[in-house]
């Protein structure tokens, strides 16, 4: 089966795209999504662990299952309330 | 550019300058008709900043995953809701590249008195702040940052309660 990944902000600058598909075995989730991203693109570790995820534009644990065709999204942390240290700075 | 024959949404991610008073008269019209009417509308403008930790910003660039943040604000919405009776609450947030000085999010909220306006006001502009899968990118003379707080969690409830602790201070 297949999805579309959309990678947003830092992650998306780490990977060096913001959209791409992937093949899967049928009953993936969206942990294994994930660490398809990870093996293609290995400088998003940064951000494992700070990571969420939405199937189809809803929220979704790494736990989900993915089907065929889901756009499968994965979010760095969101910018409010950041504090003094979380700054990525380049 | 906002336009006539626009359905201006209450709740938007746009990446033309914001109106104010387009939200808030659709607000009010939205709020005329329910309970005691609208007697009040609370409103927050964030701005672009010049400076962030010392630094001279030349502008930002805000990016936004749409559909979901809209069905984020629509949560944000039905909670005020629930802790302020019919209150009606309108988020607009920017995207794309904004310069300093530029207006990147409005909160409305409208409601039949002020204390409802103000406090679900307050609570809309931290909850999107917490939850909202929006990311600031900011740009310097001599290098560029993303900002990044939290990872968003709308089920997190101790997040939610320090919005309404903020709201109700």
């Amino acid at each position: 089966m297949r999805v579309t990944v959309q990678l947003f902000a830092r992650l998306g600058d780490l990977a060096g795209r913001r959209e791409e598909t992937y093949d899967l075995a049928p009953g993936a989730r969206a942990a294994d999504v994930w660490q398809a991203v990870v093996t293609a693109h290995p400088d998003v570790r940064a951000l494992a662990g700070a990571v969420s995820c939405a199937i189809n534009a809803d929220f979704a644990p790494l736990t989900a299952e993915v089907h065929d065709d889901d756009e499968v999204a994965f979010l760095p942390p969101v910018s409010g309330g950041a504090g003094q240290d979380d700054r990525h700075q380049r | 550019m906002y336009t006539d024959r626009m359905i201006v949404e209450p709740l938007a991610v746009l990446r033309q300058p914001l109106s104010v008073e387009t939200l808030v008269a659709r607000l009010e019209a939205d709020t005329r008709g329910a309970g005691e009417g609208c007697g009040a509308v609370a409103t927050f403008i964030g701005i672009v900043r010049a400076t962030s930790q010392g630094r001279q910003v030349r502008h930002l660039e805000y990016e936004a995953f749409a559909p979901l943040a809209v069905k984020v604000f629509q949560g944000i919405a039905d909670e005020a809701r629930r802790e302020w009776h019919d209150v009606h609450v309108g988020v607009h947030h920017r995207v794309g590249r904004l310069m300093v000085g530029e207006t990147s999010v409005v909160v409305a909220a409208a409601a039949a008195h002020r204390d409802a306006a103000c406090r679900a006001c307050r609570y809309t502009i931290e909850r999107v702040k917490q939850i909202a899968p929006i990311w600031k990118h900011e740009y310097f003379e001599d290098g560029d940052a993303w900002v990044e707080g939290a990872v968003a969690d709308p089920a997190d409830d101790r997040a939610r309660l320090a919005a309404r602790a903020c709201a109700c201070a």
